[in-house]
């Protein structure tokens, strides 16, 4: 029951804030983060950012799926 | 007191004084022709071709102004492109505007003037048209009407009949980005990035047919996008349609859009952009005529016509699954689940 | 595009396949996918079609609109019958049928009802039009509902004396009691909705595997993410030890996001709600506090809906428990499709027979 997508927050204006999507640009409610920063992706739902990314932690699942793709055996890992 | 903007009243749409008036200004001034101006009950015409095309369109779209365009150049490229899709090369077209008491003339001006500039890009003559004004609140601003005539070569024509298992589907570009525009626009989203792809795409057409590619099919994917030419292309018959979806070339900000909002892009309009379905030995010329075109830069084989589901359309998706692209049902809104 | 195509790349997505496979060794594995927009992923992605022949996949009642009773909408659509008002819905809710009607048929007679895609458009637009009344249909679980909130109080703010809100915001945890209490529902995991869970955390799950030992995962909505959800229930089911885990780490936190679920209780408090075709299910609901009555549409707005009807023969909420799937409903595709609609399963986005009738019927 939800669509929302990351997106990077580029500039803040009090509540509101700029975030961008592969080149798309719109304006969010960042009401209900706490402490945004210029850089951080938040996802977004119906205008509002609901949430930060953890970068940190989607780096380290990309990295683990990559880990499963490039292993070349059938059911290693 | 302040200027108010000079505004079309009903007067202008009754023939007398102030019709004249508009027409010679605001209509004549920036669409001179030979036979525009005799103001004819008909436009007297001649063609190098016995056989022609002819036909009409109406368009109705909000707001009047987008990224890419306006509803002028998308009347006369709409128009020209419905031509184009059937080999027919554009000629002349007629053009009504139904337009509603209180509208601003420098609006309407405006619109004249793309329409004269998109008609010079698409090579086509404006050589007959009418003006009506309707009362406020009856006509949402401006409605536009145009009727084209093409001339048809000697060919077999183009249609979904002579469409085979194993031909190639084609299409000249990035799809979604009309559809993007205007829905961003319309319900002031705000999204920055898009804009309409809306272009004449005869030039396209001929340097694909020039080169001696045997196109069996042509349609220009307009409301209901790209999926809604192939279902409809297919429907009733011995041949279906696969769908990559990796290869189906999209603008990234167009990518985000339908993302944020929900919107499946296959479904959304065009107005630049055309499918071709051609032989499969001739699919790589097509491809290269089309690349080689300004308006064909991002052009893309994106699949083909199969034995069977016949009468469906599907998708392979780049994740290597499979789905159906089935007929939209109505217009797609923003949604958030 | 960032975070999101990465989760969308074949080769991942197909190891992942192939590893589910060998989890599973054959048994079978009967999951729930809670949340409509899940449906549609998998749909979306193609992944139905790949996922191994041993999973077979429930869709659960995580669709608000389907699960919004007719009353609702009749309710919106008397409103926007009074003179000087305007609906404003999210999209999803514009060609559901109430009783009689809906807010398409509604605004092609004349009614004023515009989409939008933000709550906030809502605010503005009150603001823009002092001389009207806007009402905002707040559906939504708790991903949509801070939101909503946030204009409550932002109206409050600007001293907008012509906003309001009907109120029909559900909330997950107690629909999951109820449908883990139901003796007829057979199933082996539960995909927890990613963003949900995102604004409440995991914590408001912990029942499912502490009382019902209900294998749960919540799970994204990325191909990747699906897959590695499944995965990681197969998993769970081929060990014999159900545990609630988080696949979607890069959005909800353990905790989830406090200020977001702070929002939602300064403006609403639980209540009893009916779901339609499930029944009353206790807690399930919100409404405004009282403190914030002037923003609510049924203590400002006089405007009778009509008396409810529900249509014969629509088994809706046996679909949304996940009991029945669409075809086996008698309606479907034949007196019910999209194009006709009878109930909400058909013709929001995200409605299990909607879902089945576009991606589901092929040769």
């Amino acid at each position: 029951m939800c669509l929302a997508v990351p997106m990077e927050l580029m500039s803040i204006q009090g509540e509101l804030g700029i975030v961008e999507l592969g080149g798309a640009r719109t304006e969010v409610r960042l009401t209900l983060l706490e402490d945004p920063q210029v850089g951080d992706f938040v996802i977004v739902h119906a205008g509002f950012a609901i949430q930060k990314l953890d970068r940190e932690q989607a780096e380290k699942d990309l990295a683990l799926m990559a880990e499963v793709f490039g292993d070349g055996t059938p059911g290693g890992r | 007191m302040g200027e108010k903007a000079e505004q079309i009243l009903l007067a202008h749409g009754s023939g007398g004084r102030l019709s004249h008036d508009l027409v010679g200004s605001s209509i004549l001034k920036a669409l001179p022709d030979p036979v525009l101006e005799k103001l004819t009950d008909s436009a007297e015409l001649e063609l190098d071709s016995r056989r022609i095309a002819f036909t009409t369109d109406s368009y109705t779209v909000r707001p009047l102004f987008f990224p890419g365009g306006d509803i002028g150049r998308l009347a006369v490229c709409g128009t020209v492109n419905d031509l184009a899709a059937m080999g027919a090369k554009p000629r002349f077209l007629s053009l009504a505007l139904i337009i509603e008491e209180g509208l601003e003339r420098a609006v309407l001006d405006r619109v004249v003037g793309s329409i004269a500039a998109a008609a010079r890009e698409a090579g086509v003559r404006i050589v007959t048209g009418d003006t009506k004004v309707v009362e406020k609140g009856k006509g949402d601003g401006l409605f536009i009407n145009t009727a084209g005539i093409g001339e048809l070569g000697d060919g077999p024509g183009f249609s979904p009949e002579r469409i085979a298992a194993g031909d190639k589907v084609l299409v000249n570009g990035t799809i979604g980005d009309h559809g993007a525009a205007v829905i961003s626009e319309r319900q002031a989203l705000g999204i920055g990035g898009l804009a309409s792809d809306c272009a004449p795409l005869w030039g396209l057409v001929k340097s694909v047919l020039d080169a001696g590619c045997k196109v069996k099919f042509m349609r220009d994917a307009t409301r209901g996008g790209l999926a809604t030419v192939l279902n409809e292309a297919a429907a009733g018959r011995s041949f279906g349609f696969t769908v990559s979806e990796s290869a189906v070339p999209m603008r990234e900000p167009v990518r985000a859009f339908c993302e944020l909002l929900g919107f499946d892009p296959l479904y959304m309009a065009n107005e630049g952009k055309m499918v071709l379905v051609a032989a499969p030995e001739d699919a790589e010329r097509a491809l290269a005529a089309l690349r080689a075109h300004p308006l064909g830069r991002d052009a893309a084989v994106i699949g083909e016509a199969v034995p069977a589901p016949a009468g469906k359309v599907f998708l392979a998706t780049a994740v290597r699954g499979r789905r159906i692209l089935d007929m939209l049902v109505g217009d797609q809104f923003p949604r958030i689940c | 595009m960032k975070y999101l195509d990465e989760y969308r790349r074949p080769g991942p997505v197909q190891a992942l396949l192939e590893k589910t496979r060998q989890a599973l060794a054959g048994r079978k594995a009967v999951l729930m996918e809670v949340c409509g927009t899940h449906t549609v992923a998998i749909f979306r992605s193609g992944l139905r079609q790949v996922l191994p022949e041993s999973v077979e996949l429930l869709s659960g009642p995580g669709c608000p609109v389907c699960v919004t009773p007719n009353r609702y909408l009749d309710q919106a659509i008397a409103y926007g019958r009074l003179p000087g008002t305007i609906v404003t819905t999210f999209g999803d809710m514009f060609r559901v049928p109430g009783s009689s009607s809906s807010l398409e048929r509604e605004k092609a007679s004349g009614a004023d009802i515009r989409t939008v895609y933000s709550p906030a458009e809502s605010v503005e637009l009150a603001a823009q039009n002092p001389d009207r009344h806007v009402v905002f249909l707040g559906v939504g679980f708790e991903t949509t509902t801070p939101g909503v909130a946030a204009c409550v109080l932002t109206a409050r703010d600007r001293g907008l004396r012509n906003y309001s809100v009907l109120c029909g915001h559900k909330t997950v945890p107690q629909a999951l009691r109820a449908l883990a209490s139901d003796p007829e529902l057979r199933v082996g995991g539960l995909i927890l909705p990613g963003h949900v869970s995102t604004v409440i955390g995991a914590e408001p799950y912990r029942f499912l595997v502490s009382e019902f030992h209900i294998p749960s995962v919540i799970v994204g909505f990325e191909p990747a993410d699906i897959v590695q959800g499944v995965l990681m229930l197969a998993r769970q089911i081929a060990e014999g030890a159900p545990r609630l885990e988080i696949q979607y780490r890069r959005s909800v936190q353990p905790q989830g996001n406090a200020k977001a679920v702070g929002f939602i209780e300064r403006v609403f408090e639980p209540c009893d709600s009916v779901w339609r075709g499930i029944g009353n299910i206790p807690g399930s609901g919100l409404r405004i506090r009282s403190e914030f009555a002037e923003f609510d549409a049924e203590k400002r707005l006089d405007a009778e809906p009509e008396p409810e009807k529900s249509a014969a023969g629509c088994i809706c909420g046996q679909v949304l428990r996940g009991v029945r799937k669409p075809s086996d409903c008698a309606l479907f595709g034949s007196s019910c499709t999209p194009t006709a609609p009878v109930g909400a399963c058909m013709v929001s986005s995200e409605g299990t027979c909607a879902a089945y009738y576009k991606y589901g019927r092929e040769s």
